[in-house]
């Protein structure tokens, strides 16, 4: 029998008393892995998504719905821009690259994204099955798209129009699947992709190859007024970000908005959330922290002959004090392996939940170091609820055990 | 195994007492008597080391007890003395194996279930190691209080008002058996009781009478 599994059985000796004390710091605990893994998760959910994206260029209106809908695909557009600004846009010798993106129509609430293959590039996704596309009105689901809708390769599907689904569809324009991609991770996995063409095509009702048969004068009409919902544009250089925005919103009709900027306010308003939680954690750590304090306290009373015997039997003071630790260092293992699993299981509920929403794809693989903190605090509350009950276990008295039934503290 | 001289010990807040000079030899049977308040727990106190004496010169198995740092006393504590306390003081926490298991936890050694077995099987209640002390009778609790004072083989086993409920058949096996035990372990024995059953019954046994007699 040594320290540990004397202690154990001590803590279980009590089981009501000790299952509410591990109740109490587990909720607290877990309420603040889950603030620390859903802060972090987040976080990187979006860096992912942002990545290499230094501006995104799209009508005006609010910036941060611009990238919500442009970037992350998790809110609609402020409008369209003239091709022909994009297409000048690019010209800027400040701008190393200029990715289209076209929005409109959805499959089951899925949104079809004509776009380039550099799009498909810029997240480094790769095909499962198929090609990319390489004619207007073929299309590349995304894996999450392909699971859900059970379309594969060669079927075809007509868009509907609008991007929350539920609206009209475009029967008479089908698109054809020509590929499949991996998982990603990555906003690409809740999207079709097609070229930028077959969402003219359809806005215009010209089958493939009847714009080609078209007189020249009504081409370059029609050409004249095509429009993309929005840019991702990447700078050349670092300096392009002191001057290339403001360029952007004072010469053109255009609006351009800085991602990093945008989500770290978002993040930021998120923050008062977040730090409600972390309050409500801080609390119930403060219940449990006493709890656990009253618990060990009315053990030493109980147990004061059980410990003035130990000292009798020889051992010194400093052993039945560190019982009492352990005692509590056993609640705040017990405590925080069960709330790092109730924040994982919490933390994958609600990912799925939002996934389900197709909202942000949510990677649960990681635990941030951040949450080392939770043991630390685990540690910190139990030693410091520990504390003064081991200080009274290491004072008892136990000359007293011969003249008193009772024996007391010094 | 206890020799004291001119012995002087007060417990905090209370008055001196002057002690009795005593020459207990190894594996003797002492018995202490003395009505209330006249210094029976301050003596034993002394002797197993939970106290320091005022005055005087005091040495148990051949150690001045006074002399020892109180860590070097815990361990010393722990080898020299056996100790049944009145009230029995089994852990209702713990099995009554894990109660004998204290004794090598609080002496900082490694469990020896075996002697465990051995000595409650001696003690003749080999059946109750998984039992809770509450689950016991009052003279199978004794039995294992006893063994555990025996377990690491004490040269000196000290029992305060080992009969103090006990009923005149229950006080004459209890004292037997305390007896016994101590011959067979070769242990010296020292009776703290102001029970006349127990003068009665251990007629060879050395006298220290207490008066409370204040220094």
């Amino acid at each position: 029998m040594n320290l540990l599994s004397l202690s154990w059985r001590y803590l279980w000796a009590r089981p009501l008393a000790t299952l509410l004390n591990l109740l109490l710091l587990t909720l607290g605990l877990a309420t603040v892995a889950f603030v620390l893994l859903a802060q972090d998760r987040v976080a990187r959910a979006f860096e992912r998504d942002l990545r290499d994206i230094d501006l995104v260029v799209g009508a005006k209106g609010s910036p941060l719905q611009l990238i919500l809908a442009g970037v992350f695909h998790i809110d609609v557009p402020p409008g369209n821009i003239a091709l022909a600004d994009v297409q000048a846009l690019a010209q800027n010798p400040m701008v190393a690259q200029v990715i289209p993106l076209s929005l409109g129509d959805s499959l089951q609430a899925f949104r079809i994204v004509g776009t380039t293959h550099d799009y498909v590039a810029h997240y480094g996704a790769s095909l499962r099955q198929g090609t990319l596309w390489s004619m207007p009105m073929q299309a590349v689901l995304g894996a999450q798209v392909a699971q859900a809708t059970g379309l594969t390769v060669g079927q075809a599907f007509a868009g509907a129009h609008g991007l929350g689904g539920g609206g009209h569809a475009h029967a008479d324009m089908p698109y054809t699947v020509t590929g499949i991609l991996q998982p990603c991770g990555c906003v690409l996995d809740r999207l079709v992709l097609t070229g930028t063409a077959s969402v003219w095509a359809v806005h215009e009702g010209l089958a493939p190859g009847e714009f080609e048969g078209l007189p020249a004068e009504d081409r370059s009409a029609i050409e004249a007024e095509r429009e993309l919902t929005l840019a991702l544009v990447r700078y050349r250089t670092p300096l392009a970000a002191a001057s290339l925005p403001r360029l952007v919103n004072s010469t053109t009709k255009m609006q351009a908005a800085a991602p990093a900027t945008e989500i770290t306010r978002l993040l930021s308003m998120l923050g008062v959330g977040t730090r409600l939680l972390q309050g409500l954690g801080a609390v119930l750590l403060l219940v449990a922290g006493l709890s656990v304090f009253i618990a060990l306290w009315g053990a030493v009373r109980e147990r004061r002959a059980d410990i003035a015997m130990l000292r009798m039997l020889g051992a010194p003071p400093r052993r039945v004090g560190l019982l009492l630790l352990c005692e509590a260092l056993w609640l705040a293992v017990l405590a925080c392996v069960l709330a790092l699993l109730l924040a994982q299981g919490l933390s994958l509920l609600a990912g799925g939940l939002w996934a389900q929403g197709q909202g942000l794809a949510i990677d649960q693989g990681q635990w941030p170091s951040r949450l080392a903190f939770v043991p630390a605090l685990a540690l910190g509350v139990a030693l410091l609820a520990a504390a003064l009950p081991a200080l009274s276990a290491y004072r008892v008295d136990v000359a007293s055990l011969l003249s008193s039934s009772t024996p007391s503290t010094r | 195994m206890i020799h004291a001289r001119d012995l002087v010990g007060q417990w905090p807040g209370g008055r001196a007492l002057r002690f009795p000079d005593v020459d207990l030899p190894a594996g003797g049977t002492l018995l202490l008597r003395g009505p209330s308040g006249s210094g029976k727990s301050t003596w034993l106190a002394l002797v197993a080391g939970l106290r320091t004496a005022a005055s005087g010169h005091l040495t148990v198995a051949g150690t001045p007890v006074g002399d020892l740092a109180p860590a070097a006393r815990d361990a010393w504590r722990a080898r020299t003395i056996g100790f049944l306390p009145q009230k029995l003081l089994l852990s209702d926490a713990l099995t009554v194996a894990d109660n004998l298991a204290l004794v090598y936890f609080a002496a900082g050694q490694a469990v020896d279930r075996d002697r465990i077995s051995r000595t409650l099987d001696a003690l003749g209640v080999p059946d109750l190691a998984g039992r809770r002390p509450s689950a016991l009778s009052g003279g199978e609790a004794q039995r294992v209080a006893l063994a555990r004072a025996l377990l690491l083989q004490p040269p000196l086993i000290l029992a305060d008002e080992p009969t103090a409920s006990l009923d005149d058949a229950a006080c004459d096996d209890a004292l037997a058996l305390l007896q016994s035990r101590a011959q067979a372990a070769g242990a010296a024995l020292v009776v703290a009781t102001h029970d006349a059953r127990v003068v009665r019954a251990l007629p060879q046994a050395l006298r220290l009478d207490l008066t409370g007699q204040r220094a």
